[in-house]
């Protein structure tokens, strides 16, 4: 088996539009979330969310590439450019052939299907444009991040809801791991702030309001974020080889399904995946330092997950910090395990703790060491990066300092 | 604006040229449209003059619309505009 490192990352979310703007937002503590800036909020009954601010598409693309590009792909066309600049790699040939981009995105175009449903059924219009459907498909992000970096290893795109982007990486892990590819492009994205795309998840009733605030006793629910992280994922012989600088390594990766419910997340789902990584990683479970959680902020998640995390833990769970970044940049769906990935790689590299804001009461159900409001400094060696999406699907990653 | 003008204004930012740039004996090719860019320009010539433009992209040449040459589209062009208004 191949060890696995990171050598490149590159993000666009609600903290910043680069990896050091990210950072330094968590390290502060900065809240990304806010008023919802979009058409027809007025008829929305939730009007926050972590929304990517003072974006001009027109500053990075040009007006055929906007034609084809939702805004979910282009947050991931942006932060793949910074990941591949950090890696310094330019693919060609064998390299090329064995490698690939596995993304992960739940609403895929969902801005673009809004806009021309819109068009259609409520300004009547009997024609849209011709390139919709290459435009709004989830796996659009994915051919255009393989076509502007020529990988034309295994590509593909993970839909799992929540957890989409942590089983994208998981599977370009196992793909370097094995042998089967050298380098993957890796991560996911989210772009689903519109009005359509918000309505949907009022309808839930697990939306907050005013703000989320994972594991205090007065959450209310969860908030939606956008935007992207991209990885790459290399094998450790080849980035070695190269002299690339190396992030950290991927240790481990291990995914379940509850198999009980469409919405309620399950203790016995979450706590599988969180020991399998840490077996997969092939590390004693007190050797895991930080866990950056799943951590929604609803009442149903967070009592679930810390069960889980005491379960799989025992003694060891009120030595480990667990943070919930989304507490910053709200919950990025499809993308938010690869933007708080950064969180995971931040406590590695820099031996700083991502807090979770917004925490104002203990609750008895989440009695961890949650890293209230305020960045710790702590070294840590290993990490792990919760996801459960709804439909029971669980999947984590361990991470370990190189 | 006429049809030409406006047809040719329409190919011309496609091509990413100007409109003097573009003339009625090329063809799509020697502008360097691909067919992407034909749909899209069949799509913004139906928007401009409200039209159905009669177009199958997997079959251009057995389309009764002729793409042959910017003054072929132009005549095409002119004759839809014609049958709409006397419809």
């Amino acid at each position: 088996m191949k060890r696995v490192v990171i050598t490149g990352a590159g993000t666009i979310n609600p903290l910043g539009d680069t990896v050091a703007k990210t950072f330094e937002a968590m390290r502060e503590g900065r809240c990304g979330i806010g008023p919802l800036e979009i058409r027809d909020v007025d008829r929305l009954s939730i009007q926050i969310g972590g929304q990517v601010k003072d974006y001009d598409e027109h500053a990075h693309f040009n007006r055929q590439q906007i034609a084809l590009y939702d805004r979910f792909t282009q947050f991931t066309l942006l932060a793949a450019r910074q990941a591949m600049e950090q890696a310094g790699l330019n693919p060609v040939g064998d390299l090329a052939n064995k490698s690939g981009v596995i993304l992960g995105t739940s609403g895929g175009g969902l801005n673009t299907q809004d806009e021309n449903y819109r068009a259609v059924y409520e300004e009547g219009k009997n024609r849209v444009h011709p390139f919709i459907v290459p435009k709004l498909m989830n796996n659009a992000a994915a051919s255009h991040v393989s076509m502007e970096w020529n990988l034309r290893g295994p590509s593909f795109t993970v839909a799992t809801a929540c957890a989409s982007s942590n089983h994208a990486m998981g599977m370009a892990f196992q793909m370097v791991r094995s042998g089967m590819a050298t380098v993957m492009v890796t991560g996911g994205s989210e772009s689903m702030l519109c009005f359509g795309g918000i309505k949907a998840w009022e309808g839930l009733r697990v939306m907050s309001k005013d703000a989320c605030r994972p594991f205090s006793a007065t959450r209310n629910g969860m908030v939606q974020g956008e935007g992207a992280g991209v990885f790459v994922f290399e094998d450790y012989d080849h980035a070695r080889a190269r002299g690339a600088e190396i992030l950290c390594e991927v240790a481990g990766f291990a995914m379940s399904s509850d198999a009980s419910d469409i919405v309620m997340p399950s203790k016995q789902g979450a706590a599988r995946a969180i020991a399998g990584a840490v077996a997969d990683a092939g590390v004693a479970k007190d050797a895991v330092g930080y866990i950056n959680a799943h951590g929604t902020g609803t009442a149903a998640n967070d009592k679930t997950e810390c069960a889980a995390v005491a379960d799989v833990f025992g003694a060891h769970a009120d030595r480990l910090m667990i943070s919930s970044t989304k507490s910053m940049h709200g919950h990025l769906i499809g993308g938010t395990g690869a933007v708080e990935l950064l969180a995971c790689i931040m406590a590695l590299r820099d031996g700083i703790i991502a807090p979770t804001i917004g925490y104002e009461e203990p609750d008895p159900e989440c009695a961890l060491d949650v890293v209230p409001n305020v960045a710790r400094e702590a070294s840590v060696n290993v990490v792990l990066s919760n996801a459960f999406a709804f439909g029971g699907l669980n999947a984590v990653i361990a991470l370990k300092k190189f | 604006m006429n049809v030409q003008d406006k047809v040719i204004a329409i190919i011309a930012e496609q091509a990413v040229l100007e409109p003097s740039d573009v003339q009625l004996t090329h063809t799509l090719d020697d502008l360097g449209i691909d067919s992407l860019g034909l749909v899209e320009s069949i799509f913004a010539i139906e928007e401009a003059f409200d039209i159905n433009v009669p177009f199958n992209a997997n079959d251009p040449s057995d389309s009764d619309f002729d793409i042959s040459s910017v003054a072929a589209i132009v005549r095409a062009v002119e004759g839809l505009v014609k049958d709409q208004a006397n419809a």
